[in-house]
């Protein structure tokens, strides 16, 4: 490796691109290329109208442009929708069935796909850019009636789950991005836990985009049936590469009666260079529904990746007594820009919801926390709680707190409040009066501030976390 | 141990220490005095590396020229500096921050770090010596402390980093008499032939409690007068200008 080549891997150490013959669809965005995924994956005909419906409709929808990150005009028709590595294109059955260079690839990342490495007490599916390539611990789940499969499989193994609840959180002609994940989705997880049933363990999905050029759609569903309980982590990692890429999934929960969908994520997409070129468009639309009585659904986001984060993990609390939940972290350094926070959507009764979001800011870094608390008329007795806090590193950055509140209810109770502080020369001093280095220093002030937010995160990986956190920022500090 | 000479040091145009000139021996005692704006503070802040001072001369640290070491490495040499104004810093726990130092320092001493069982072990050991309640180190770094409670925190911590030069800034102002025989208890523990201190003081309340082998007065960037512990007496009786004006 060259020396350049080396020090950019110690910025991102997850840059490395995997050298393996894949599949593509034809460039550019058309019905054939939808139709070419549809029959690549071995669709049924209703899939197919599916995504030919959102399709036509996306041909009417214009891209949001309210976000404060601006970027440059994407050419749709100059990405490529479908890339899957040949070796994967038949299907593996069993693991030793998958190419060993995605296992290499996937140990490389700290995910062990081999029956005998497997993490412990966590199920992974691993996605590689437009397709799934291995699923661990599947029997096991199976046992206990969970299904957690790629989402391609579930549309031709469980049909009528999938019809049922695709799309019927983010509707097909919800807005651009999601429309247009709705038209041409390759890959994701599906979760279904049946009633009353806890899953015995995590379940995480982790996301890799490797070609260039590459568009990633990727499709998560995740059902928790009455009384039930899921804990689902995913994680994202991408090449270093000078060109933006983009990824624009959709992520629709739905919770019954009584049932709790955790869902955390740890996204360390690549975030560009230092100067600001390259990395990933996170373009995001996740938004979970609280469709039972006492159900709950509670966000749990590390955001430390992608040139530009703009998304709104958001919960629908319909039914009674629900609760959601929102923890957040953004951190964006160099030229990073991330426009993030959530919706709450207030319709049930004595619906509660929390938000706890904070934001990190260093070099020329723009951070922008948006959200929506919006109260029915018929949420009665409506709580909400939420508390922004933003931290500056540096004065060449950027934090922006912009709250909506929408209420309807005579009978709500919202709580808001936000701080901005900095990192200050005194605590830094303190901290090196005590042996740490700069770098230590700033990690353990940062993860002080995070606290609440990375308590959130399975105990698996909060400590990978806390460690991402300090690496975001090394050098941001002169 | 430590040997100053002509030691200068401004701030923003400001000189505060002149030429200060200042030896410690291993195992020795000396204590600090002087009026406000002396330079008393400064001192303490140029030796532990503090930046923001224009700095000229020397200052060996066992045989050393520190003034170009970054802070961590004086520490990890084993400067402590007990804060006047300890920092907040919030959502780090205590006991955390404790570990986390305790380890960076005998890691760079090449000795192996200890786990969370031997760490509380030992915290609860010097805790309990010093009579300082162990809750404070479950809360989060300084933030909600009493006065008292940090200047206790502050030597809980030297009691557990056992440095070889213990530096207290002002660590006796504000304290009521129980939080003060905290203070000097956590100093006269840790007092032996291998470690030093200085003491940076207002009054002589605290040398009643630790008795130092010297005593410096320090006016307007410059020790002015040297002598035995009795020369805080004479401080206290007779001021600093009855004391600097009899030289």
């Amino acid at each position: 490796m060259k020396q350049q080549e080396l020090e950019k891997a110690k910025e991102y150490k997850y840059g490395f691109t995997t050298d393996i013959e894949s599949i593509r669809a034809p460039k550019g965005l058309n019905e054939d290329v939808i139709k070419f995924i549809s029959n690549i994956k071995k669709e049924p005909k209703w899939m197919l109208e599916w995504r030919l419906k959102a399709f036509s409709r996306l041909k009417n929808l214009q891209e949001p442009n309210w976000q404060k990150p601006k970027y440059p005009k994407i050419n749709y028709q100059d990405l490529y929708y479908y890339s899957a590595p040949k070796s994967a294109s038949s299907k593996p059955k069993s693991l030793a069935e998958v190419d060993p260079k995605l296992i290499d690839t996937y140990k490389k990342l700290g995910i062990p796909l081999n029956e005998q490495k497997k993490l412990s007490g966590i199920a992974v599916d691993a996605v590689f850019d437009s397709v799934s390539v291995a699923t661990t611990f599947k029997e096991e789940l199976t046992k206990k009636g969970i299904i957690f499969c790629p989402i391609s499989e579930a549309i031709i193994k469980h049909p009528d789950l999938v019809k049922k609840y695709l799309g019927s959180v983010i509707p097909i002609t919800d807005h651009y991005f999601a429309t247009l994940n709705s038209a041409v989705f390759t890959d994701g997880s599906f979760v279904y836990i049946p009633e009353g049933v806890r899953c015995p363990m995590e379940l995480s999905t982790y996301f890799r985009i490797n070609a260039s050029e590459t568009g990633q759609f990727e499709r998560t569903l995740i059902i928790a049936d009455k009384g039930s309980y899921v804990s689902y982590l995913e994680g994202c990692t991408a090449p270093m590469r000078d060109e933006n890429q983009l990824h624009a999934a959709n992520v629709e929960l739905i919770a019954h009666d009584d049932a709790e969908i955790k869902y955390s994520t740890v996204q360390n997409w690549y975030p560009g260079d230092k100067d600001g070129k390259g990395g990933i468009y996170n373009f995001v639309t996740k938004r979970g529904l609280c469709k039972g009585k006492n159900s709950k659904i509670s966000w749990t986001q590390v955001e430390t990746g992608s040139a530009i984060t703009w998304k709104y993990p958001s919960c629908i609390l319909q039914g009674d007594n629900s609760v959601g939940e929102f923890y957040s972290i953004a951190i964006t350094n160099n030229h990073q820009k991330a426009d993030t926070g959530t919706k709450m959507i207030h319709l049930g009764k004595n619906t509660k919801s929390k938000i706890i979001s904070k934001g990190i800011s260093a070099g020329f870094a723009d951070n922008t926390y948006r959200g929506l608390v919006k109260i029915n008329n018929k949420a009665s007795n409506a709580r909400n709680y939420t508390q922004c806090d933003s931290l500056l590193m540096g004065n060449k950055c950027g934090a922006h707190t912009i709250p909506y509140i929408e209420n309807k209810s005579s009978t709500a109770n919202i709580e808001h409040e936000a701080t901005t502080s900095k990192i200050s020369d005194e605590q830094l001093f303190y901290c090196n009066q005590r042996g740490l280095n700069q770098e230590e220093a700033v990690g353990l002030i940062v993860n002080g501030f995070c606290k609440e937010v990375l308590q959130q995160l399975p105990m698996e990986f909060a400590v990978e976390a806390q460690k991402l956190v300090g690496i975001s920022l090394e050098g941001s500090v002169g | 141990m430590l040997d100053i000479s002509n030691l200068s040091a401004s701030i923003e145009g400001k000189n505060i220490l002149k030429n200060f000139n200042l030896k410690i021996k291993t195992g020795e005692v000396h204590a600090i005095m002087g009026p406000n704006g002396s330079g008393k503070s400064t001192l303490a802040n140029v030796l532990s590396g503090k930046k923001g001072y224009k700095i000229e001369g020397k200052a060996f640290f066992e045989g050393e020229d520190i003034l170009n070491t970054p802070i961590e490495e004086r520490a990890q040499k084993g400067i402590f500096l007990a804060f006047q104004y300890p920092t907040e810093i919030p959502g780090v726990n205590t006991n955390n921050f404790l570990k986390t130092s305790l380890n960076t320092i005998r890691k760079s001493k090449g000795l192996k770090e200890i786990d969370t069982l031997e760490f509380l072990k030992l915290v609860k050991e010097k805790s309990k010596k010093l009579k300082i309640e162990e809750k404070i180190l479950s809360r989060q770094l300084n933030v909600g402390f009493s006065g008292g409670e940090k200047k206790k925190n502050e030597i809980l911590q030297m009691t557990i980093l056992e440095p070889k030069l213990g530096i207290l800034d002002e660590t006796d102002s504000g304290l009521d008499i129980d939080a003060l025989r905290v203070v000097s208890d956590g100093v006269n523990s840790l007092r032996n032939k291998n470690r030093s201190f200085l003491i940076i003081t207002h009054y002589q309340r605290l040398l009643d409690y630790i008795k130092p082998d010297f005593v410096h007065v320090l006016v307007d960037g410059n020790i002015v007068k040297t002598g035995s512990s009795n020369l805080a007496h004479e401080l206290e009786k007779d001021g600093y200008e009855g004391v600097t004006s009899a030289k």
